[in-house]
């Protein structure tokens, strides 16, 4: 007798259970569907019967989801995990995935991509008899890619760094089209291949999908390595003035591209000179001691009301809508015209993302 | 006694974050304020002083700006310039209020 599998989905949001209830008991595969409304109660139903599959909600009163990810994987390590969540911030999905689980799926992108997910909930309820390891990987993209072609799989690696998202549609280890930032097929596939760092998530395959690349994989892979030494060696037929030049053709390309009217990056005091595009350098040098000002003196303020880190600022007038982002070691400011506020920030942090890459 | 200490053990005051608006003039002063009265008014003092610098500084800078929004990871403050002083809006941010989990 053919056994249905069980999924647990747990959420502080009743409604959202009931949804997550309705919805997945509609999968080909016919699962039985329990809920919990708490991290102790699911954690409770786990130690009294075997699931295939937890969705795991991360914001949630007393033990959030992260935590309790935590506690699954070490006391559950067969349970695949999948985390369901409203937080957009990519350092979530990062954090998630540090902690092994299988998918990370956005309930926005559920609503508007269900087709998808029910795929991928499938195609993680169906690995029954798989044999093999799971873990975490930190491997660079070219291995990830090489991994894939080689055991001719069929596949769509989501890669996701920051707020940047691309995919590679792999069909019987053959690579057929690469999408990121507004770029297809070739020149896609060599944008991404530049990532220093990102996560990785396998998409169920999509043999639809119209084929953009002919070159084999392999010969990609050794022309994007070339050209990556010569842009990393100093002993290169290219000048260091002309990589810098090609570095700036890129940035103002970023640029025009994201509709921003300037950026200007201020790194921290005396580490370095700013670095200003679509802005005459004085007035960015002026800026730029502003929002470093303000910087600081947001920063002391936090410390004495106890408000968190900064996110970041917004400054407006009736000529431009400016945007800093403090980070690491620079603070980013960024100006729009008056009338772009509406999705400022996620332009902003999509721009900054690739600034550097 | 010991076991009533345990039992009973105070805990660390977790600070309240500030809701409301105040104005502050010129000169830093408060004027108007519909923040708790239980807020410290020294932290207050704080915010204006914050928002008032970050105001005039944007204008020492030839970039003149009527209103600046620090986003906290818990707390939004948005200050508008107003006649030399600024009225200062301040939003914790709740889970409703930041994002829905």
């Amino acid at each position: 007798m053919e056994t249905r599998h069980k999924i647990l989905v747990l959420d502080d949001d009743t409604d959202w259970l009931d949804l997550s209830r309705e919805l997945l008991s509609q999968l080909p595969s016919k699962p039985e569907i329990r809920t919990a409304s708490s991290g102790n109660r699911a954690l409770a139903m786990l130690d009294n019967e075997p699931f295939r599959l937890l969705i795991c909600d991360l914001k949630m009163p007393r033990i959030d989801g992260l935590q309790v990810l935590a506690i699954v994987r070490r006391r559950f390590p067969e349970l695949r995990t999948v985390v369901l969540s409203a937080l957009e911030d990519e350092e979530f999905r990062s954090r998630a995935y540090a902690l092994g689980v299988d998918l990370f799926w956005l309930k926005t992108e559920m609503q508007r991509n269900s087709q998808m997910f029910f795929e991928c909930l499938e195609s993680l309820l169906g690995r029954d008899n798989e044999t093999g390891f799971r873990g975490i990987q930190s491997k660079g993209l070219m291995d990830i890619i090489q991994m894939e072609c080689l055991t001719r799989s069929s596949t769509v690696l989501r890669l996701t760094r920051g707020s940047l998202v691309a995919k590679i549609w792999i069909q019987e280890g053959e690579l057929t089209d690469a999408e990121t930032d507004g770029a297809i097929g070739e020149s896609a596939f060599r944008r991404l291949l530049a990532w220093k760092s990102g996560t990785f998530e396998n998409l169920p395959a999509d043999p639809s999908r119209e084929r953009t690349i002919f070159k084999p994989i392999n010969a990609l892979l050794l022309e994007s390595a070339q050209v990556m030494d010569e842009n990393a060696s100093p002993d290169s037929a290219a000048s260091a003035e002309e990589i810098a030049h090609r570095k700036t053709v890129w940035k103002l390309s970023l640029l025009t591209r994201a509709g921003a009217e300037f950026v200007v990056t201020v790194p921290c005091e005396g580490q370095g000179a700013i670095e200003a595009l679509g802005i005459q350098f004085q007035a960015a040098e002026q800026f730029s001691v502003w929002a470093r000002k303000a910087v600081e003196s947001a920063r002391r303020l936090s410390d004495q009301i106890e408000g968190g880190p900064i996110s970041y600022f917004t400054a407006k007038n009736l000529e431009r809508y400016l945007l800093i982002l403090p980070r690491e070691n620079k603070t980013f400011l960024v100006g729009w015209s008056p009338d772009a506020t509406d999705g400022a920030y996620e332009k902003t942090k999509k721009l900054i993302a690739s600034w550097d890459s | 006694m010991g076991f009533i200490k345990k039992m009973f053990r105070s805990n660390p005051a977790v600070s309240q974050l500030p809701s409301g608006s105040l104005t502050v003039n010129r000169n830093g002063k408060i004027i108007t304020a519909t923040v708790s009265s239980t807020y410290p008014p020294e932290l207050l003092r704080a915010i204006g002083n914050v928002a008032l610098d970050l105001l005039r500084d944007a204008h020492t800078a030839q970039m003149p700006v009527a209103e600046v929004t620090i986003n906290f990871a818990s707390l939004r403050i948005t200050a508008r310039e107003l006649r030399g002083g600024a009225i200062v809006f301040l939003f914790p941010q709740t889970t409703s209020s930041s994002m829905s989990s």
